[in-house]
């Protein structure tokens, strides 16, 4: 049963936004999420996530200079939990129409409030068996260095596999093909896979 | 892992007809597996093509990857890298092709005159596809070793061969000599040739030395009693070897011609009107012509003499001393009744082949004065013989090989043009009579003579002028030279040529043990005759 991670609230094409229903429960880096749609599932990888408050105005501040920890920071101000949100970014790395995995946009974004799971183990292994996704990854415009969104996300996928080292290195050989001429962008993420 | 045959290598990715095609090389096949000189096989969308491996290379996808290689220590960047971002490569060289359609299949394969297709798949040649190209051992066809790291027969057909003057080359201790040997044994089973040969160092008769020369092994008459003679011009040397001989050759002064003298003036160190007044003396006595002219004493009437021939006096001591030189030599004498010549043919005649051992006189001009003078007066009978055959009257000859070593004492530009040897090569084999030669200095032969050169076996050269002298006119040269430059410096050789369909790099058969003196013999005379000199060769 995949994890229920919340909810979108910002949405296009190449990518959309999520609220966490819990403060503070925020998918990994380079994590692989499905949302569904009417008759598709989109596919998208973590990119981004974070804590802020919920004015865009309004700083919080520091509250525990005289408490002996985090947790007593909330215990002590519980309205904290309501002012302050967790939020995540996903890239839109493909779909799936029909039973089938196509890595590569889809024909409509996802709706706002649509439901955000994290993938399983089994979905994450269906969606690794091709690498076309990398593409869009190692192509896009994004605030995070390219280099560390496709590292994580290539670790993040190889937990799932029976055999990770093997993933990797089929995914490094892959990788390799898509970043030819680019050999230190290569050599930058390959640094962040090896286990 | 090691690479078998039929495994996919690699795809074509570029190429032309001229340079030959580079092929990728697939990250599951290792570059360190790969060897010059192996054969594969193209799968081209229409045809089928053979070719050698005659360069394999590394090659990068970007720079930056050869300027800073990943750390040694980091295996992880490097399997990833492998047959991605680097990748090996080979150059195949196509030499042969055949069609998909069923005349192609039984025309068999022909020379190439195109490349194969983009991405067409290569593998390594299979022991199948080896045969189809090379054929079976059989009743024309002998056995001489095996394509480089492959276990197939190559069989040579020596019927096709002995038509044609051919060549062997290689430095010396590559192997020549143990090369010849097998090949003349392959002669005398599998075709209709008898073989004369002029053996300098007593290698081919009895016995011989193995490669390397650390022991002695069969040489022809063992094994093959029956169908070899031996002859000798040193009959002590033979009896202190403990081997019989069939016959002693003796030469009379009454048997050497002008012609004789005039082939040896380098090596006689003889002048120019030395050699002229060679021909007016023969003019003058005739036959008796070296028994006077040594006999002449220092008297004035042999001035008078000299003055009426018009021959001058140093040149007439010059002469003196070159034929002088001859007469020192102890088969030479002043009359025999036994000629040389006629025994010889005599053995040809009757199939055999005959093997001159020359003993002690392996000096040069021994061997040239005596292989030259032999080998003319026989080709001349057999230039009777061919001409008589012609008119219809008798069978033609039976085919011979002549077998001469250093050969370009023979063969070079400055005497090629005189001596018998230079027209047996160009005459091919109009009348029956072929050369095998030997030699480890092919730039120094004859252009004209090496052209003519049916088939060559070279084994390691390492000599520019050398390799390109026996690699000359031969299409795909420079990748030849590749292979020629790489055979391992024993039992390694390369054979091109009339014979062979398409050049191949061999690993000659083995010779010298037991098993093979029996593998050998089994495949010449009948199995009874075989079992009888196995016997008798053990005892």
């Amino acid at each position: 049963m995949s994890t229920k991670l919340g909810e979108i609230i910002e949405s296009g094409s190449t990518e959309f936004t999520a609220e966490s229903y819990e403060l503070h429960n925020l998918p990994s880096l380079g994590s692989l999420v499905k949302v569904t749609a009417p008759k598709l599932e989109i596919f998208g990888i973590v990119y981004q996530s974070g804590t802020a408050g919920i004015e865009p105005g309004r700083r919080p501040i520091a509250r525990g200079k005289d408490e002996t920890s985090e947790e007593a920071v909330y215990q002590s101000s519980p309205q904290l939990m309501k002012l302050l949100r967790s939020e995540f970014q996903v890239i839109v790395v493909g779909h799936k129409i029909d039973g089938k995995i196509l890595q590569y946009l889809p024909p409509k974004p996802a709706h706002i409030h649509a439901f955000v799971h994290l993938c399983t183990s089994e979905e994450i292994k269906q969606f690794s068996q091709s690498f076309s996704f990398l593409s869009i990854l190692v192509n896009n415009r994004l605030q995070i260095s390219t280099e560390e969104l496709v590292a994580a996300a290539l670790r993040e996928m190889s937990k799932a596999q029976t055999d990770p080292h093997a993933f990797l290195i089929a995914a490094g050989k892959a990788l390799t093909a898509t970043l030819s001429g680019e050999y230190h962008r290569l050599k930058t993420i390959l640094s962040r896979l090896k286990q | 892992m090691e690479t078998q045959p039929n495994q996919n290598l690699g795809i074509v990715v570029t190429g032309s007809v001229e340079k030959g095609t580079d092929v990728r090389l697939d990250s599951s096949a290792s570059v360190e597996d790969m060897v010059v000189g192996r054969y594969v096989t193209i799968e081209g969308k229409k045809r089928r093509f053979f070719g050698m491996v005659t360069d394999i290379s590394l090659g990068v996808t970007d720079e930056e990857i050869a300027i800073s290689p990943p750390d040694t220590s980091d295996t992880f960047t490097a399997e990833i890298l492998e047959g991605t971002a680097t990748y090996g490569s080979l150059h195949v060289l196509p030499m042969l092709t055949i069609g998909g359609d069923v005349n192609s299949v039984i025309e068999g394969p022909q020379p190439v005159k195109t490349v194969p297709s983009h991405f067409s798949r290569v593998k390594l040649a299979s022991e199948a596809d080896m045969e189809l190209v090379f054929g079976k051992e059989d009743s024309s066809r002998f056995y001489i070793g095996n394509p480089l790291d492959m276990e197939t027969k190559l069989c040579l057909n020596l019927e096709e061969l002995v038509n044609r003057s051919n060549g062997i080359f290689g430095k010396s201790g590559t192997g020549k000599t143990f090369l010849t040997r097998l090949l003349l044994i392959g002669i005398l089973q599998k075709s209709k040739a008898t073989n004369l040969i002029f053996d300098m160092q007593n290698e081919y008769g009895w016995a011989g030395t193995s490669e390397g020369g650390q022991r002695t092994v069969k040489a022809l008459k063992p094994p093959f009693p029956s169908k070899v003679a031996v002859f000798t011009l040193d009959e002590e040397n033979s009896r202190h070897r403990g081997v019989s001989t069939d016959f002693v050759v003796r030469i009379g002064y009454d048997e050497i011609e002008p012609e004789d003298i005039s082939l040896l003036r380098q090596t006689l160190n003889l002048t120019d009107p030395a050699v002229e007044a060679v021909y007016q003396l023969h003019r003058r006595w005739g036959r008796d012509w070296m028994q006077k002219t040594l006999d002449m004493p220092d008297s004035d009437e042999t001035t008078k003499f000299l003055q009426e021939m018009n021959i001058h006096e140093s040149t007439f001591q010059n002469l003196r001393r070159g034929l002088a030189t001859i007469r020192r030599l102890p088969f030479i004498v002043a009359h025999t009744p036994m000629n040389a010549t006629s025994s010889i043919l005599e053995y040809l005649e009757r199939g055999m082949n005959v093997v001159l051992e020359f003993g002690r006189h392996r000096d040069i001009t021994t061997y040239m004065l005596v292989a030259n003078m032999l080998a003319s007066r026989i080709y001349k009978r057999y230039q009777e013989k061919m001409e008589a055959s012609m008119a219809g009257k008798v069978t033609p000859p039976t085919p011979l090989v002549i077998t001469i070593e250093e050969a370009h004492k023979f063969l070079n530009r400055e005497i090629a043009g005189y001596t018998i040897f230079g027209t047996i090569a160009r005459e091919m084999r109009k009348y029956n009579v072929t050369l095998l030669v030997i030699d480890q200095r092919p730039s120094a032969i004859d252009e004209e003579v090496m052209s003519q050169l049916g088939t060559k076996i070279t084994c390691l050269l390492d000599n520019e002028r050398d390799i390109d002298a026996v690699l000359a006119g031969v299409s795909g040269k420079n990748e030849l030279k590749t292979v020629l430059a790489r055979l391992a410096p024993k039992q390694q050789a390369l054979i091109f040529g009339h014979a062979v369909p398409m050049p191949v790099p061999i690993r000659t058969r083995e010779w010298g043990t037991p098993k093979s003196y029996e593998e050998f013999t089994r495949g010449g005379d009948s199995p009874k005759q075989a079992e009888k000199d196995i016997k008798e060769l053990f005892e």
